[in-house]
């Protein structure tokens, strides 16, 4: 009887111990890559996520680098130790994405959990790029951005031009600007602007197997006339002094703009802020120019930046907080606040106008070029594309480019080696992945 | 004729155990796990895993730009090497003459030691930077058409130059002990036999000297080999056009950048040998000239 009583006073207070423990918020393990003004950002984010209700405890984690977190996310998978959403970089989509259940699909994630997903909601040229080749959404887009063209206004007009839209305006422009006293331009990242999204631009194929998205039993398509006759443009307007080539440095090119050595430099849509603080002129942002004679009229570009990874292995308890993590990333009041305050584009079309709504854009005009550029006409090769260790055929192309420009090789002969390197590793990868 | 045996205590076994354990922990095993690794085709989460014998081996070695790499690493070394002992050598023996100030000129010259080889390349980068660079501007007044970032000549000199500074330091401290170690007795001796500093130098302490030139070679090829690493990320991460992509820096971007973990391996295992190599043909040909 004593016993009796001693257990259910035990049993009674393990339950009252057990009470307050069960209100304990459920922690949601985030690693990200946002350094910074914009890590800043993201930890704003995060305490805005856990005011917003008490079930879960977001922990948000800088892990470096884009690399550095793929990397420490890899080694977390391979000791158990994974966190519950990873941020992972376009390069790296490929990576994460085919190897054989380490992800738990965004799209699956919602779903299972009774969020409502739709993925027309998304803006178009966001929507398919970390999908897979049905279209299910594999990661969530987290911070994009897409490349502009920003112009020195004061430098154009001495010049007397107007911003370039096609690359045969850019030619006509250049020689006066350069009489001005400027090179014309320079631009930060060649595999992103001048491979990828010129193909996406011009809505020409960039690798066999639908873009990559079908198979990892693919080729690279880059060694095209359209490629050749671009960069012997490039090459051209670099002996000419149009073009100013800073090596590959992202910050270099920008300084060379900012400095006013170069009138217009090609970056990102992200780039916007950190330019207004550091250029000492009055400049303007439009979109990345075409070539007239390939395509008559642009098609829109692809995403850079990355995407957000729900990782395998976790406990049903712990996605449901995820899901209401991706929840709240796509509230319209919420992405509108990501997009003000790092430049990055809205990813949802309801977000884009509840930034219009509010009048946004008539203070800030050219926060809006990006989203207009990644609303123009999709086509068939412009959704995105997968391609596996893709971060080594970007190193391949940064070798052979310099050499291009130095003139130690022709650009035909670059292209071909190009070809041949980025196809052994496509090889190497389908071995990898899917042998 | 049998040998001599005495009987044995545990006790040592005990003593040397420790270090034993950290050897194996902290350098046999990861050293195995990645020649391990070199024979898989293993996908970065290791969700996958294929044994593919030498494909990995083969794939580098018939690689241009890991062929292109291995060349560059090799007259790398051999530069830096040289010119890190040589510069050292030469101060110190300068260093060692001086009777005013001594210290202060040991001291200074000793300075730069404690700067790691990243913040080296940071200071280098920015002193060879378009923009603000004083020794770019230097070059360029000075009639050389300098440009690190478009030239692989140019990047290749001025990732030597860095690392040669950042090395002299450590060689000018052996050296001086070295010199210094030299008895008095046998350099006035010297002076009393022959006139000539210069065939002084070589005849008599420049011998003398050399079991610490020695250890200074090995020393210093494997840091040219290893540790520019850091030099390299800063200024120019392996560019332009591939011209200063170390082995251990194409390890680094194919293995931790690229997530190619088997083919980074097979490379990190070649590396190893090939220094193994250079290092077992340093004690066979020019260690036996060596007297100490």
């Amino acid at each position: 009887m004593r016993r009796k009583i001693l257990s259910a006073a035990l049993g009674a207070a393990l339950a009252l111990s057990a009470g307050p423990a069960a209100a304990e918020p459920v922690e949601i393990q985030f690693w990200h890559a946002m350094g910074g003004r914009l890590g800043e950002v993201v930890n704003e984010l995060t305490d805005k996520f856990n005011a917003s209700q008490s079930e879960y405890q977001l922990v948000s984690t800088y892990k470096g680098g884009y690399e550095d977190t793929m990397t420490a996310g890899i080694a977390a998978f391979r000791g158990g130790e994974q966190p519950h959403i990873i941020q992972i970089f376009d390069a790296g989509a490929a990576t994460i994405i085919n190897a054989p259940g380490a992800v738990y699909p965004v799209e699956d994630l919602l779903r299972d959990q009774g969020v409502a997903f739709d993925i027309e909601d998304y803006i178009s040229g966001v929507r398919y790029f970390y999908a897979d080749s049905d279209g299910r959404m594999i990661g969530m887009p987290f911070n994009s951005s897409t490349p502009l063209l920003y112009y020195n206004k004061d430098a154009l007009a001495e010049a007397g031009v107007e911003p370039p839209a096609t690359w045969e305006e850019f030619q006509e422009i250049a020689p006066k600007l350069k009489e001005a006293g400027y090179v014309a331009l320079s631009q930060s990242h060649s595999p992103w602007i001048f491979s990828e999204n010129f193909h996406s631009r011009h809505n020409l194929q960039l690798a066999t197997q639908n873009n990559g998205f079908d198979s990892t039993d693919v080729e690279i398509r880059y060694n095209n006339e359209a490629m050749i006759a671009h960069w012997s443009a490039v090459k051209d307007w670099l002996d000419a002094g149009y073009y100013g080539h800073y090596g590959r440095d992202w910050g270099a090119n920008q300084d060379a703009f900012v400095q006013e050595k170069t009138a217009m430099w090609l970056g990102s849509s992200g780039s916007f802020g950190g330019l207004q603080k550091s250029a000492q002129f009055e400049f303007g942002a439009t979109y990345l120019p075409h070539w007239k004679a390939v395509a008559d009229e642009p098609y829109g570009t692809f995403i850079g930046g990355a995407a957000l990874f729900a990782m395998s292995g976790h406990e049903d308890e712990e996605y449901k907080g995820a899901a209401a993590f991706f929840e709240f990333l796509t509230d319209p009041e919420v992405q509108y606040f990501w997009h003000r305050e790092t430049g990055y584009v809205p990813i949802t079309e309801a977000a884009y106008e509840t930034a219009k709504a509010d009048g946004y854009y008539e203070s800030t005009p050219d926060a809006e070029v990006g989203i207009l550029q990644l609303k123009q006409p999709a086509g068939e090769w412009t959704r995105g594309y997968r391609l596996g260790f893709y971060v080594q055929i970007r190193e391949v192309m940064y070798k052979y480019y310099d050499q291009m420009l130095s003139g130690e090789i022709t650009v035909e002969e670059g292209f071909e080696k190009i070809e041949a390197e980025a196809n052994q590793l496509l090889d190497r990868f389908h071995d990898t992945y899917a042998g | 004729m049998k040998r001599a045996q005495f009987g044995h205590s545990p006790i040592p076994y005990l003593f040397v155990g420790p270090q034993l354990a950290i050897i194996v922990v902290f350098f046999l095993w990861p050293a195995g796990q990645a020649v391990y690794q070199s024979f898989l085709l293993q996908d970065a989460f290791g969700l996958s895993t294929r044994f593919v014998w030498f494909r990995n081996y083969e794939d580098t070695i018939l690689n241009t730009v890991w062929l292109e790499s291995a060349g560059f690493t090799l007259l790398f070394s051999a530069l830096v090497s040289f010119f890190s002992i040589a510069v050292a050598l030469l101060l110190a023996v300068r260093a060692n003459e001086v009777i005013h100030a001594a210290n202060a000129y040991k001291t200074l010259l000793i300075w730069a030691y404690a700067v790691a080889p990243p913040v080296a390349g940071l200071i280098g980068g920015l002193m060879f930077n378009p923009f603000i660079g004083d020794l770019y501007h230097l070059f360029n007044a000075a009639g050389w058409d300098f440009n690190h970032t478009r030239d692989g000549f140019d990047a290749s000199f001025m990732v030597i130059l860095i690392a040669v500074w950042k090395q002299v330091s450590i060689n000018f401290i052996f050296f001086l002990a070295g010199l210094q170690g030299i008895p008095a007795s046998v350099q006035e001796a010297a002076r009393l036999d022959c006139r000539s500093d210069e065939r002084r130098f070589w005849t008599i302490t420049f011998p003398l000297l050399a079991p610490t030139s020695f250890f200074l070679l090995v020393i210093n090829v494997t840091y040219a080999f290893f540790e520019t690493f850091g030099i390299i990320d800063v200024t120019t991460r392996g560019g332009p056009g591939g011209a200063t992509n170390t082995l251990v820096y194409k390890v680094y971007t194919d293995g931790f950048l690229g997530a190619d973990l088997g083919g980074s391996s097979a490379q990190s295992v070649i590396l190893l040998l090939m220094v193994l190599g250079l290092t077992v043909l340093q004690f066979r040909f020019i260690e036996r000239k060596v007297h100490y």
